[in-house]
C-alpha cells in the first residue's frame, strides 16, 4: 500500500468479500441441500440454511447410493476416482523424470527427436483423438479395468518440461562429485537429482492428482462396467436420473463428496499448489 | 538444453525414454494418425465397406450449416467464458493486490474452485437454476423473469457460461495477482508521488505491465473453453436445448459416439487438433517475450 486511503482501502474489502460470496455461492447451496432430507428438497422456496440430515444422508450415499440411477455406492466410487488419480499422478510423475533425466544427462542418438515426440503430446488433448483412441484401448482389452482407465493418460509434456527445467538448474558440480565417487547414472539419480527435486515433484503431484481426479470424458467412455464408474461421470448418470426422480440431496451430498478430495488437497498443500501451477504451465 | 557435464550414450537413455515413448506412440501419435486417416473415409450405413475419399469429408463440414453454426457458438462461448471469468479475476486481483491484510485468505477462498471438475460444476449450477426448483430460477421469478434453461436456447448459452466461468476465476486469479506483485513497488511509488491515484495507476502502469500475463491467461482460457469444458457442456444441457449449446469438441463426441459418423467426426477431430495446435504455437511464440521494467 502507497498511501492511507481508508475509503478507497474500504472498498477493495467490499470487492473481494462480494467476489468471496458469489464464488462460494454454489458451494453453500449445495452442502444446504445435502443436509435436508427429500421432502424439503421438493418445496418451492429451497432452504438457504442447513437442515439435520447431513449424517443421514452421508452414509445412505456412501453405503448405498441414489436408488434408479444404475451407480453403485459413491463410497465405491470415490475408491475407483482415488485409485485412478494416484495412478495418473504416479504414472506421469515417474515417467516424466527418467525420460527428463534421459534428455538432460544423456548424450544419445534421437535425443532431440524423442524431446519433439513429447512435446507433440501437448497438442492432443483425450477430447480431439476420442474415437482411435478409444479403439487402441479397446484393442488392448484394457476397457472396464484402473490400466485402461489411468495409462492412456499419463504421458505428460507439461510435467517432462518442468523436471527438465528443475535439472537445468541443479549445479553441475554434483554430477561431477558423483561421478569421482564413482556413482552409475542411476545411483545419481536416485541418491541427488530426486532428493533436489522434491518440492517439485510435491507440487506436480498436487496438480497432477486434481488433473486424475477431474477425469470425466475418458471415464464415461471406457466404463461400462458400473463397479468402475469415478465419482465425477457418476454425477451425471444421477443427473439423468434426476429428470425422473429429483433426488438433490443425494446428487448435491455426492457433488459435495466428489469435490471434497481435491479442494482439500488444494487448500492443505495451497503453497506448493500454486507453485505447481505457476510453474508447470509458464 | 543438454548439461554441461554428461554421460556418453549407451542402451540406459533408450531405456529411460522408453516408458514415456511408448505411451505416446500407443496412445498419442497412433490414434491420431488414425484420426487423419479416417477423416479420408467414408463409411457406409452397416459398417461393412469403406471408401477413401480424399477429402469430402472436409468439404461437406464446410457446407454443413450445423457445423458451421457449431463453430460460431464455440467462439462466442469461449469469447464471453474468457471475459467474464476474466474480468472477473482482474478486478479481485486488482483488489487483493491493494489490501495490506488478508490477501493469503482471500486468496484460499478464491482459489478451491480449481479443484473442482467441470462436471460437478455444472452440477452445481443446475441445481441453482433448476426450472422448477432452483434457487435463482426462484429469485428470478420474483422480479418477474420466467427461467428455463431446457427450452430457451440463450439461457441455456448463459448457464454454461457462467459455470464455466466460475471454475476457471481461481486459475486466472492467481496468475493476475501473481503478476501484479511481481511489479516493483518503486514504480507504483514514483507514479503516486506524481499524484497518481489508485485508479490512474492500475490503468497506466499495472495493466500494461502484466500484458503478457494477459495474454497468456487468454490463450489458455480459449484453449479451456473449447475442449476442457466438455463435462460442464454433458452434465447441464447435453448440447441442447436445439443444439443451441453443441460446441465443437461435444460436437466430436456426439457424432462419433451417439450418431456413429465415423469420418465427419474424424475429419472435426482433425481440425480440432488443427486448432490445439495453432494454439500451442501462439502461446510458446508469443507467451515467452517478457515485459522490460
Amino acid at each position: 500500500m502507497i498511501e492511507n486511503r481508508p475509503v478507497s482501502l474500504f472498498f477493495s474489502h467490499l470487492v473481494l468479500v462480494l467476489g468471496v460470496a458469489v464464488v462460494a455461492f454454489p458451494l453453500w447451496i449445495t452442502f444446504v441441500a445435502s443436509s435436508h432430507e427429500a421432502v424439503r428438497m421438493t418445496q418451492v422456496p429451497l432452504p438457504l440454511l442447513p437442515g439435520d440430515q447431513f449424517f443421514t444422508n452421508l452414509k445412505l450415499v456412501l453405503f448405498q447410493g441414489l436408488e434408479g440411477s444404475g451407480s453403485p455406492p459413491v463410497g465405491m466410487m470415490l475408491f475407483n476416482s482415488l485409485i485412478m488419480a494416484i495412478m495418473i499422478a504416479f504414472g506421469k510423475i515417474a515417467i516424466s523424470l527418467l525420460s527428463a533425466f534421459a534428455i538432460v544427462y544423456f548424450k544419445f542418438r534421437f535425443r532431440m527427436f524423442f524431446f519433439w515426440m513429447i512435446f507433440i503430446t501437448l497438442m492432443l488433448p483425450v477430447e480431439v483423438r476420442i474415437i482411435p483412441t478409444f479403439e487402441v484401448v479397446a484393442n488392448l482389452g484394457l476397457l472396464d479395468s484402473y490400466w485402461g482407465l489411468s495409462v492412456p493418460l499419463i504421458a505428460s509434456a507439461t510435467a517432462t518440461f518442468m523436471f527438465r527445467q528443475t535439472f537445468l538448474t541443479i549445479p553441475d558440480e554434483m554430477l561431477e562429485a558423483a561421478r569421482i565417487d564413482g556413482a552409475s547414472p542411476m545411483r545419481f539419480f536416485f541418491d541427488i537429482l530426486l532428493p533436489m527435486s522434491r518440492t517439485n515433484i510435491a507440487a506436480l503431484f498436487v496438480i497432477l492428482f486434481i488433473y486424475g481426479w477431474n477425469q470425466y470424458l475418458w471415464p464415461l467412455l471406457i466404463t461400462t462396467d458400473r463397479d468402475m464408474y469415478t465419482v465425477v461421470m457418476g454425477i451425471t448418470q444421477m443427473l439423468e436420473a434426476a429428470e425422473q426422480a429429483p433426488d438433490w440431496h443425494l446428487i448435491m451430498m455426492t457433488a459435495l463428496m466428489a469435490m471434497l478430495p481435491p479442494a482439500l488437497v488444494v487448500l492443505g498443500m495451497q503453497k506448493l499448489f500454486v507453485k505447481g501451477l505457476t510453474e508447470t504451465e509458464k | 538444453m543438454l548439461k554441461r557435464v554428461h554421460y556418453r550414450g549407451s542402451l540406459l537413455p533408450f531405456l529411460l525414454v522408453a516408458p514415456q515413448i511408448a505411451v505416446t506412440l500407443i496412445f498419442f501419435i497412433w490414434p491420431a494418425g488414425q484420426a487423419v486417416y479416417q477423416s479420408f473415409l467414408v463409411e457406409d450405413a452397416f459398417g461393412m465397406s469403406t471408401e477413401f475419399v480424399w477429402f469430402e469429408n472436409f468439404a461437406e463440414l464446410s457446407e454443413d450449416p450445423y457445423y458451421l453454426d457449431s463453430f460460431l457458438k464455440t467462439i462466442v462461448f469461449s469469447v464471453l467464458v474468457a471475459g467474464l471469468s476474466m474480468g472477473l479475476s482482474l478486478v479481485m486481483a486488482a483488489m487483493a493486490d491493494r489490501v495490506i491484510k488478508g490477501k493469503t485468505a482471500y486468496q484460499t477462498l478464491l482459489i478451491w474452485p480449481y479443484a473442482v471438475a467441470p462436471a460437478i460444476a455444472g452440477a452445481l449450477w443446475v441445481f441453482i437454476f433448476d426450472p422448477t426448483l432452483g434457487i435463482m430460477t426462484y429469485a428470478l421469478g420474483f422480479l418477474g423473469y420466467d427461467w428455463n434453461h431446457k427450452l430457451n436456447g440463450g439461457e441455456a448459452m448463459t448457464l454454461v457460461v457462467v459455470a464455466a466461468a466460475w471454475k476457471q476465476i481461481s486459475y486466472n486469479f492467481l496468475f493476475f495477482l501473481a503478476a501484479m506483485q511481481s511489479i516493483p513497488k518503486s514504480l507504483i511509488e514514483a507514479a503516486a508521488i506524481d499524484g497518481a491515484g489508485p485508479a490512474k495507476r492500475f490503468w497506466t502502469i499495472i495493466l500494461p505491465l502484466i500484458s503478457p500475463t494477459t495474454f497468456f491467461l487468454l490463450v489458455i482460457n480459449v484453449v479451456y473453453a473449447f475442449f476442457e469444458t466438455f463435462g460442464i457442456i454433458h452434465s447441464v444441457t447435453q448440447g441442447g436445448p436445439a443444439k443451441a449449446t453443441e460446441i465443437l469438441v461435444y460436437k466430436v463426441f456426439n457424432d462419433g459416439f451417439v450418431g456413429l459418423d465415423l469420418g465427419g467426426s474424424a475429419a472435426q477431430s482433425v481440425i480440432l487438433m488443427g486448432i490445439v495446435i495453432g494454439l500451442t504455437v501462439i502461446q510458446f511464440r508469443y507467451v515467452e517475450k517478457k515485459v522490460e521494467y
